[in-house]
């Protein structure tokens, strides 16, 4: 097999696939659910409280195992893929005994990665993110954007090709939101991952994505699968364009829909 | 800065006053010395055997911090058994709990037969009974630890000894500390406790505690009420120092790290 045709099959791997997937805890929390997600995608996934987002995300990352059915990321089961995977909660997770970059470089430590490579790393990632003059600050110190800013720097120093993202803007005003959501593009512009992204905000899924799941409840399932065709690159500009609005508002009515399913 | 002279200023009307009405007490009470010293003979008496008195103090103080210290490396490290799992914990908890109900003045007698009388015997008094507080505060930080943080460490495929000693153990340090200040607080009653006991092995010298009972014994109140001072500054001692290392080693990221003075 030559380099090229390898390079297209690998590109032909989806990064994400979902074979009749079921959870069961108590109750069936995700019903038989099958998509794929191809190399680059932006995937939000929307849906009513109950509809099992996050626990779609703790599946792709083995953190939780499939009651039935098949996961494969990048052709891989997710234990086997988690070096390629990063997860970024809602809560941003810092350990308050650590500084801002020690905070940033803890992935890298606990693959015991060399101590000067790591360095290099870390300082040019918060640079990034715009941490750099705080590097010594803890995180108690930190304002709630900036503390997110560290979350995803740390998520971001193993180099991760998937990004699993649960409502990490949640906790933050809506400005900072805005702010992050901009800055969040602009980053995979040059670094080029697939995201997963579970969100409350449709504006915020319409956004970012290129790619919206709309799920219902009790039990999970798909209710819809809507591509996101607004023109990249996206900038604040785009939220004020007719076609962004009307975007929302027909997701929105698709969302309340999937709450009556 | 002003602010913290008329604090000052104040303390020390109040100390002033305490001692007025002490010395009130006698003169309308026609106390005789031996059943209420004035605080000047006490004073006196201070100076004249500062020796003597220091002896005690170093001899208390060294079978309190030893077995203060002793009690937090043990206590961290059964801790550091408990937090490995539920069943370690259900398993060996009763004889924590043991631990702390049972009157170490019941055990004294046992102790005081194995060991014999002396410094030994006292610091594995104050040993055992500062034990309980530092095992059950770091068993608590070490297992209260985030859900979303032990999902990090997974995330980076972490080991259980990297989850334990870069997770649970700088996660228990907080609660650590509050089980050293109640220890510090009982290593010194302890100590004494155990002095009254088994102090010492030779007639007339002994730590604060023996010394209390030999001057007690000897009508020699002044000499007492030295002791008792000098027992009181020790748990001040202990009090300062440990909350001096809490400020030093919290307050750069925890929230409940208090300043080492008196607000």
């Amino acid at each position: 097999m030559s380099a090229q045709t390898r390079l297209v099959q690998d590109f032909a791997v989806p990064q994400i696939e979902f074979a009749g997937v079921s959870k069961k805890y108590q109750r069936l929390i995700i019903d038989n659910l099958n998509f794929a997600v191809a190399k680059g995608e932006f995937l939000s996934i929307i849906g009513p409280s109950g509809c099992g987002k996050s626990t779609v995300l703790k599946l792709i990352s083995g953190l939780a195992t499939a009651t039935s059915g098949s996961i494969l990321v990048d052709g891989m089961t997710p234990e086997n893929a988690r070096e390629t995977i990063s997860f970024i909660f809602q809560d941003p997770t810092l350990l308050p005994w650590r500084t801002v970059r020690a905070n940033a470089v803890l992935g890298l430590e606990l693959e015991r990665m060399p101590k000067e490579k790591r360095e290099i790393r870390v300082d040019s990632l918060l640079e990034l993110v715009g941490l750099s003059h705080v590097s010594r600050a803890y995180p108690r110190e930190l304002s709630g954007g900036m503390k997110m800013r560290l979350s995803i720097a740390r998520a971001l120093v193993t180099g991760p090709r998937l990004l699993l993202m649960d409502e990490p803007f949640a906790a933050l005003d809506e400005m900072t939101r805005d702010r992050m959501n901009e800055e969040l593009l602009r980053l995979r512009d040059e670094l080029k991952w697939t995201v997963a992204f579970v969100t409350h905000s449709v504006s915020e899924a319409v956004f970012l994505s290129t790619r919206i799941l709309v799920l219902a409840p009790s039990p999970g399932r798909i209710h819809a699968d809507l591509p996101v065709n607004l023109p990249n690159p996206r900038t604040a500009e785009l939220r004020a364009t007719l076609e962004f609005e009307q975007t929302v508002t027909a997701v929105s009515r698709i969302l309340r829909g999937a709450r009556s399913a | 800065m002003r602010q913290r002279l008329l604090v000052f200023l104040n303390s020390l009307a109040v100390f002033a006053a305490f001692l007025l009405f002490w010395q009130l007490i006698i003169w309308l009470g026609h106390m005789p010395a031996y059943m209420l010293p004035s605080p000047w003979r006490v004073a006196q008496v201070v100076s004249k055997r500062f020796s003597p008195l220091a002896e005690s103090f170093e001899i208390t103080a060294f079978a309190a911090t030893v077995g203060l210290i002793g009690s937090i490396l043990a206590g961290v490290g059964i801790a550091l058994l408990f937090a490995q799992s539920r069943w370690t914990r259900r398993l060996l908890y009763p004889y924590t709990l043991l631990l702390q109900t049972v009157p170490i003045v019941a055990i004294t007698p046992l102790i005081l037969m194995w060991v014999g009388a002396g410094t030994g015997a006292v610091t594995l008094i104050t040993f055992i009974i500062c034990l309980a507080p530092i095992i059950a505060n770091t068993t608590q930080g070490l297992i209260a630890v985030d859900e979303n943080f032990i999902h990090l460490f997974l995330m980076h495929n972490a080991t259980r000894s990297q989850i334990l000693f870069k997770l649970r153990l700088p996660n228990a340090v907080p609660s650590l500390f509050v089980g050293i200040r109640i220890s510090a607080g009982i290593a010194v009653i302890g100590a004494i406790t155990g002095e009254l006991f088994a102090g010492s092995n030779s007639v007339g010298r002994g730590g604060l505690g023996y010394s209390i009972i030999y001057a007690s014994q000897q009508l020699q109140t002044d000499y007492l009420f030295a002791l008792i001072v000098a027992a009181a500054a020790l748990g001040f001692s202990f009090y300062f120092i440990v909350a001096f290392l809490e400020w030093y080693f919290l307050h750069k990221w925890h929230e409940s790290a208090r300043k080492p003075e008196v607000e």
